[in-house]
């Protein structure tokens, strides 16, 4: 290929280290969303001080670097003696900085929804899940939905972060790649189209449905 | 449970290293960042220029930069512009890299700031016989500046958080450079890491803080 | 001397100036009524070289406009104009709105534009309001605000743009009041208004526009006295405060 040391199964590599960066994406958004979903829902609606540590624990999450987190959990893992394979301790990782951000997008949307709406299905006779799951949710997902659009392609790009730890997601492999070929702008050019083939079509979508939904 | 014991005493004799180490990563982090200001409004400009082909290369440096990962950029900047002949060191190639990303997302931040400032303004600083570029100075850049400014404080912690990526292309200097030296040399990774992460959680709130004051400073209106 | 002749103007298909003939000497007051869409705001524009013209000319002073020579910035020294929105620079001080222009465009010193700034602003009456932002002011005080920041640059001409529009009603008066002391004082004025009032007590001569053309102009003694065109008469009668 292109009278280079790159051959097409390097391609295939890379492709198949996309596929480790999109289920480090999934499970981190999985994880991420549930438990931030719990964080936004609870939080407004708990006592002053709870409200406040949970804030405070989520903004250290958004506070300091993702590689710092990362090797952080990655060595608490061998401290405790987990033995978690590096893959999990990433998603761990990731699920954890994803949640930080997700509890924020969950709560702005809560937030949204007018108290008026919320009383008024309140003093229909429903109860506070009913009131969460039928009422609170379905109406501040237009809020939240572009808004977790946007995270969810934020955390894919950050996955390439992992290949610190050791985990041989698409970046980890180019760069091996590169290492053999010493092609370093061609293999990182493929790599980035990857990324941005996954990236942009999405990104778009997640604009144009926000575009919508102001509009209405 | 733990068959660790932790130890405190080297890092904190290693705590003055540390603090010159994120002096380095405030410094990359606000040239970063002073470069993404100056290129990102001339993005921004350029979106909305007559010329089809500034008005390309400026949709492709925002989407580029948007969706595909910092550390691919940096990589770029570090392996990449090897092959092109040009030795980049890491300290540069991180700052560069991160410019590149702040540029990029800055540019689609300010393009919503441009929109918010009333057509009006251009108007009526034209017809006191300002020039377009008086007009943008003294008028449109002060009003969109504020309308942006809190999405520009958040961009400035991404900025900070961004340098620790430069370990990866083998910074040193940096905050997350010096721990990642110590680590090396002594393998006591969590306490290190630990304390690096209360040290980018303090500048990331006293930035916050200053840019607080800064805006109550500057925006009395 | 404001000379235009044989103007045309249109935005796309839209044709809004069809051919407009008008000469304003030296201390006059005109006024320029008719309903929406006839054509005189877009011809005020066109006087400062705001909007572009398709055809004809407009001379200022000896200087065509809209020549590709002519120095814009230059020219706009001398021509005010007043907006029907209240145009103040919000991030700046009342004192500071006025004082800028002459610091960047006449190149004058700080206190040099302060002394003007501070004159013009008592003038119109808010040499109280110095040190305010404009977000503090009513819109009378705004759009009085507007007449002191375009005199401050000293020129020749000032053109309104029914400057009191988009005021409350009882504060249309103050600024009516300014705009009434600077035509005793012999600046030559192009008023856009839907004030017929003002325009028949203030104007030596009233240019009635109607579809894109100057239907009839005339002292405001026979435009509103005895108007010879049915279409005048009309509009005035369906106008209010005729």
């Amino acid at each position: 290929m292109f009278a280079s040391p790159l051959r097409w199964n390097d391609v295939w590599l890379m492709l198949q280290g996309a596929g480790v960066t999109l289920s480090l994406t999934f499970w981190a958004v999985l994880g991420g969303t549930l438990l931030g979903l719990i964080l936004g829902v609870v939080r407004p609606s708990s006592r002053w001080w709870v409200s406040a540590m949970i804030g405070f624990v989520l903004d250290i999450f958004r506070s300091v670097p993702l590689l710092i987190q990362l090797v952080l959990v990655n060595s608490f893992n061998s401290i405790v003696g987990l033995r978690l394979p590096v893959f999990t301790v990433a998603c761990v990782a990731l699920a954890l900085y994803t949640a930080a951000y997700c509890a924020e997008v969950v709560r702005s949307g809560v937030l949204a929804v007018p108290l008026t709406t919320r009383r008024a299905a309140r003093s229909l006779g429903m109860s506070w899940w009913q009131d969460i799951t039928s009422i609170v949710l379905p109406m501040g997902m237009r809020v939240m939905l572009p808004t977790w659009i946007g995270l969810t392609l934020g955390v894919m790009k950050d996955t390439a972060l992992v290949l610190w730890i050791g985990v041989a997601e698409l970046l980890k492999t180019s760069q091996s790649i590169i290492t053999r070929t010493q092609e370093p702008l061609l293999v990182l050019a493929i790599a980035g189209l990857i990324y941005f083939v996954i990236s942009y079509p999405i990104a778009r979508a997640g604009m144009r449905l926000e575009k919508k939904w102001n509009t209405q | 449970m733990f068959k660790y014991s932790f130890q405190w005493r080297p890092v904190l004799q290693a705590l003055p290293e540390m603090l010159w180490g994120a002096v380095v990563t405030m410094q990359i982090a606000l040239i970063a960042m002073a470069i993404g200001i100056v290129v990102g409004v001339a993005i921004a400009l350029g979106r909305r220029s007559a010329n089809g082909i500034v008005r390309s290369l400026s949709t492709g440096w925002v989407e580029i930069a948007r969706n595909t990962p910092a550390l691919l950029q940096i990589y770029m900047v570090y392996f990449g512009l090897g092959t092109l002949g040009v030795r980049v060191d890491s300290f540069y190639a991180l700052l560069a890299g991160i410019a590149f990303n702040n540029a990029g997302y800055l540019a689609e931040t300010f393009r919503g700031g441009f929109a918010g400032v009333p057509e009006t303004q251009f108007r009526a600083s034209r017809s006191l016989g300002m020039s377009a570029f008086q007009t943008m100075g003294y008028i449109i850049l002060p009003q969109m500046f504020r309308l942006v400014f809190h999405a520009m404080t958040n961009q400035m912690v991404w900025s900070i958080l961004m340098t620790s990526l430069g370990v990866v292309v083998g910074l040193t200097t940096d905050l997350t450079g010096v721990v990642q030296q110590l680590n090396v040399r002594t393998f006591r990774t969590f306490e290190y890491f630990l304390v690096a992460a209360c040290l980018y959680f303090l500048i990331a709130k006293v930035v916050t803080v200053a840019a607080r004051i800064l805006a109550w400073r500057l925006f009395r209106y | 001397m404001i000379e235009v002749s044989d103007v045309r103007k249109s935005f796309g298909k839209l044709e809004v100036l069809k051919g407009i003939n008008l000469t304003v000497k030296k201390g006059e007051v005109l006024s320029m009524i008719g309903g929406s869409g006839s054509g005189k705001s877009t011809m005020l524009m066109c006087i400062n070289g705001l909007e572009p013209i398709q055809s004809g000319r407009i001379v200022v002073d000896g200087i065509d406009v809209h020549a590709k020579s002519t120095d814009l910035n230059h020219l706009r020294k001398r021509i005010g104009i007043v907006f029907q929105q209240w145009n103040a620079f919000p991030h700046l001080t009342v004192l500071e709105n006025v004082m800028l222009a002459p610091r960047k465009v006449l190149k004058k010193n700080r206190q040099e534009a302060e002394q003007i700034a501070v004159r013009h602003l008592k003038h119109v009456g808010l040499g109280e309001k110095l040190k305010v932002f404009p977000s503090r002011l009513s819109g009378g005080q705004q759009q009085r605000m507007a007449i002191a920041r375009a005199l401050a640059m000293s020129p020749d001409y000032m053109l309104f743009d029914e400057v009191t529009s988009a005021l409350d009603p009882q504060l249309v008066g103050e600024v009516l009041d300014t705009m009434r002391m600077l035509s005793k004082e012999g600046m030559t004025m192009i008023v856009v208004t839907h004030e017929m009032r003002f325009a028949r007590e203030v104007s030596d001569r009233v240019a009635y526009f109607h579809q894109g053309k100057i239907h009839e102009i005339g002292s405001p003694e026979q435009i509103f006295g005895s108007p010879n065109q049915p279409e005048t008469a009309n509009f005035l009668k369906s106008v209010h405060g005729a």
